[in-house]
């Protein structure tokens, strides 16, 4: 590779596809499905039979305007749909009606990314060609069915503000489970009802000029998306490294080889014939719609990290844990709000030992007994020092299996904290001489010597022992 | 049986309600009637149906001659195409299904200039209509069968579509009542797109009250159209008895040299019948409107070359026999289905909407349509009707303009500009006049427009004329 390649910034917009989960279809009353038998959900409006006009789905349009409201966008008083002309038997219509010029949503953000706009559209029937490559160039015959055909769809446009393909994957996790979390797509990507094409280009470092970009489609994980992505900048840093050009092109990405095939060149770009579609008055959404969809807002992933992060003081990694687990989320608030222990412990007990303790239950098929103020007890027991870390973890267990009192568990299991200085002094000294080896080591400097040390008092104490007071008693005896 | 066939709708209806005559009677009377078609007028006719139950309405037990371009469940719907030879909808439109539910049932489907597009029926795969009054003329189009069936003795009333005058240029070579109701008021669910922003459906029928009473039927929402709002109030029989009050504008743009001069004695005639009867004629300026052609013929073609692009032979209707590949039976379908006028509109639109030409035309097109629509405004808040002729002159000869498509545009010069404005008029028939270069006298139509859903005033107003000019002549060997 050609010295300096490695200065081209990469510059990625990425333009996402959402199928709703509306009961039936965008502009007729067929009911959505995935799997069924190949054309039972079909109408004369969805077979684009002669006469035939379309009505919009209602649900659709609130679906729209959640997804826009949740990506903070303006929507427009009032947007245009348009008729997309080309021929191809996945268009019964040979036009696709979706928003061009004035779509329902525009200039929003989610994280990081400014979301240049999100219109509503109609999906495509789905094209299966028999024999050859499944592709339709050398197949023996090409069979249509139109149960996807008119399936509602809310595509979503980024601008290109993403800097690198684990930024473009993790940024699209973002926005499947802020979708998902809205509750109006199934945003499954292997059955396609969350589709994800990339725009990639790159430029000098530094750079406020665009490159010329290539579209990349078909990566139907986020895996493939960051994996596509990469091979693609790879390609252009190496052809632009070697003195060349980037032509404008839509590219497949092969997630088995890696490879990538121009699906056309600009040249061969269609000529779509846009047009206002006469069948369809503009989309107006009424001031109660509006109210309708704010108010069926959860708080999203975004603005939960946001919070927790910025008024919590948790990690951001605990922040996203929870962000992207509404269940979890909510448990911990609820606990948080049950008792007196601050949000870190809190937040650090929900995501890793109730997390722990659940998973094990649920491989030993019990039903957790835990309930929220129980929890919120036993954290306040850990953190006011009555019972160890360990032996919280032990009255989880208990708890988990069979609910109860914390309280009453420490006292039944005998798991109260060593209180007596004195006594823990005591054991202390005697671990100390009982491993000369590893005192020895201590006041060599070797700090990782004092598992050895604490160990033997966790074991004399069973675990009662505070594991902090131990740390400091060692130090304190062997003079560190 | 000639006395039933002399009725009027409004009379048939009152004796079938008293029990004086059968709907079975009626209905087979018509029947016989309409077997008797030597005009080339229809394309299918009603067998004999097993019953004659008939929904309880306004309409009980009468016969509806149906424009070939409404879909009729289980019953040939052609637009007059080839590509749709065979073709039977799985559904019927719902002015149909209104004329259903007001009592009328369907006599036949008459003929009609291919897909709605032409001024004098001769575009019909299946063959010219021929005109009543002079079987070497044309009855006019798009709906000349509608229109000549009325005037022929074949049927008692008829519905037709009208995108630029398609009612009202055939109601006026018939010498019948042609109505274009406000766009929007009649649903356009299942009538087959020519150019879906200026399709309406209306009636053609011997007289004003017939008129009203299929409008009554016919108009109101529909859910399955969403451009479609019905009309306030509904509509009832007219009974105004003089033009009173009145005023009615003749546009300054009218020149001598624009018809022929049989049709303007006959117009200068009916004016003067207005100010008898009370009205007053009065000057208004429509300074777009001599635009309106052009603008029409790229509006309407942009629309039709969308509309038209799902008739590929994949689905229903004709699929050519030699189809190798996909682009080979899309081509050569196309190829074999298409009539030379609907190729030359849909290449027109095509062009209209390509990227790099959209602003020019259709941009500025619409731009003209506006103007048009501001032109009608202002005239109205002076005047309550404009008025012109119908047609520039009466049925002319077979073959005589089919090879000049300009001239045969220019038969729309009066009736577009309401059309592009989305405003309801009427064409009355107003008397007959000898054509341009000799021969028997033939019927001229008499235009009147009104505000949109003004309809009702609009039938006041025509029916007080109506009566004032007393219209009676009929083709030789029609009664009534």
């Amino acid at each position: 590779m050609a010295e300096g390649a490695h200065e081209l910034e990469a510059v990625i917009g990425l333009e996402i596809h959402v199928q709703l989960a509306t009961r039936t279809k965008m502009f007729c009353g067929c009911a959505l499905s995935f799997g069924d038998e190949p054309n039972v959900h079909t109408c004369p409006v969805c077979l684009a039979h002669p006469g035939v006009l379309p009505v919009p789905n209602e649900q659709a349009i609130l679906y729209a305007l959640q997804i826009g409201l949740a990506l903070g966008c303006e929507i427009a008083p009032h947007s245009i749909f348009h008729r997309k002309n080309y021929f191809y038997p996945d268009s019964p219509k040979a036009y696709q009606i979706s928003q061009f010029d004035i779509p329902i949503a525009s200039n929003g953000r989610l994280g990081e990314v400014r979301i240049h706009r999100a219109h509503l559209e109609e999906d495509a029937a789905k094209m299966i060609h028999v024999g050859g490559s499944g592709r339709i160039h050398g197949s023996g015959a090409s069979l249509v069915d139109f149960n996807r055909g008119g399936t509602p769809l809310v595509e979503i446009v980024t601008e290109p503000d993403l800097r690198s393909a684990a930024e473009a994957a993790q940024w699209a996790r973002l926005l499947r489970e802020t979708v998902r979390q809205l509750g109006v797509s199934d945003v499954n990507m292997e059955e396609g009802s969350l589709r994800v094409d990339a725009n990639v280009s790159v430029r000098p470092a530094g750079s406020d000029t665009l490159g010329t970009k290539t579209e990349l489609k078909n990566m139907n994980s986020f895996r493939f998306l960051q994996r596509g992505v990469e091979a693609e900048l790879e390609r252009q840093r190496e052809l632009i490294g070697a003195g060349g050009t980037v032509t404008q092109e839509t590219l497949h990405f092969d997630p088995v080889s890696g490879s990538l095939t121009s699906l056309r060149s600009k040249e061969e770009s269609h000529d779509y014939r846009y047009f206002p579609e006469p069948d369809l008055v503009p989309l107006a959404p009424t001031e109660r719609m509006l109210r309708e969809a704010r108010e069926a807002l959860p708080e999203l992933p975004a603005a939960r990290i946001e919070r927790y992060e910025g008024d919590l003081g948790l990690s951001r990694d605990i922040a996203m844990t929870l962000a992207t687990d509404p269940e979890k989320a909510t448990f911990f608030e609820e606990t948080l709000a049950a008792g007196d222990a601050g949000a870190v412990p809190v937040a650090n007990w929900v995501t890793g030992e109730l997390a722990a303790a659940l998973r094990q239950a649920e491989e030993n098929d019990v039903k957790p007994q835990v309930t929220i103020a129980s929890l919120a007890a036993l954290i306040e027991l850990v953190q006011a020092k009555k019972i160890s870390h360990g032996s919280g973890k032990t009255v989880l267990a208990a708890l988990v299996a069979e609910g109860g009192d914390p309280a009453a568990i420490v006292e039944r299991e005998g798991l109260a904290q060593i209180a007596d200085s004195g006594e823990l002094e005591a054991i202390v000294a005697a671990a100390v001489t009982a491993n000369p080896e590893a005192a020895e080591q201590i006041k060599a400097g070797n700090p990782k010597a004092i598992g050895a040390i604490v160990g033997a008092v966790m074991k004399e104490t069973k675990g009662r022992a505070d594991g902090g007071e131990v740390n400091r008693l060692i130090k304190e005896q062997l003079g560190g | 049986m000639a006395g039933l066939l002399d009725l009027t709708v409004a009379a048939a209806t009152a004796k079938i309600a008293s029990g004086e005559v059968s709907a079975a009677e009626y209905f087979e009377a018509w029947r016989a009637a309409a077997a008797g078609d030597d005009l080339n007028a229809y394309l299918w006719q009603v067998e004999d149906p097993s019953n004659y139950e008939v929904e309880e309405g306004p309409l009980s037990g009468i016969p509806v001659a149906v424009k070939d371009i409404f879909c009729t469940e289980g019953a040939p719907t052609t637009a007059g195409s080839r590509i749709l030879e065979g073709y039977r909808p799985p559904y019927t439109a719902t002015a149909v299904r209104r004329l259903d539910a007001a009592g009328a049932r369907v006599l036949g489907k008459t003929n009609m200039d291919e897909f709605a597009m032409g001024s004098s029926n001769e575009n019909s795969a299946y063959g010219p209509v021929l005109n009543p009054w002079d079987r070497g003329r044309v009855p006019g189009g798009s709906s000349g069968g509608s229109a000549a069936v009325v005037a022929g003795g074949l049927a008692p009333c008829a519905i037709g579509t009208d995108t630029g005058g398609s009612i009202r240029q055939p109601a006026s070579l018939c010498g019948i009542v042609g109505l274009k109701p406000t766009y929007g008021s009649i649903s356009r669910y299942g009538m087959i797109a020519f150019a879906s922003s200026l399709d309406q459906c209306g009636p053609l029928t011997r007289d004003v009250t017939d008129a009203a009473l299929l409008l009554a039927a016919l108009q109101g929402r529909d859910p399955c159209d969403s451009t479609s709002v019905g009309i306030e109030g509904g509509i009832v029989a007219p009974s105004r008895e003089d033009l009173k009050g009145l005023r009615f504008g003749v546009p300054a743009e009218l020149s001598g040299d624009d018809f022929d001069a049989g049709v303007r004695a006959n117009f200068e005639a009916t004016l003067a019948r207005i100010e008898s009867l009370g009205g007053e004629i009065a000057e208004v300026t429509l300074p777009s409107a001599e635009h309106g052609i052009s603008a029409y013929y790229v509006l309407a073609p942009a629309e039709a070359s969308s509309n038209l692009a799902r008739y590929d032979g994949v689905r229903y209707g004709m699929r050519s026999e030699s189809s190798g590949d996909l682009l080979e039976m899309y081509e050569n379908t196309r190829a074999e289905g298409f009539g030379p006028e609907v190729k030359r509109r849909i290449m027109l639109g095509t062009y209209a909407l390509s990227s790099g030409y959209y602003d020019a035309y259709y941009g500025q097109a619409q731009k003209v349509r506006t103007r048009i629509a501001e032109d009608f405004n202002e005239a109205f808040a002076a005047v309550d009707f404009v008025v012109t002729p119908t047609s520039p002159s009466v049925a002319f000869g077979l073959g005589e303009k089919t090879d000049d498509p300009l001239s045969m545009y220019l038969n729309d010069f009066f009736t577009v500009p309401m059309s592009l404005a989305g405003i309801p008029a009427i064409s009355i028939p107003s008397g007959l006049a000898e054509p341009e270069g000799g021969g028997p006298e033939l019927p001229v139509g008499f235009q009147i427009a009104a505000p949109a859903f003004a309809e009702q005033k609009l039938l006041e107003a025509a029916y007080a004329l109506e009566r004032g000019i007393g219209f009676e002549a009929r083709p030789e060997g029609v009664d009534g």
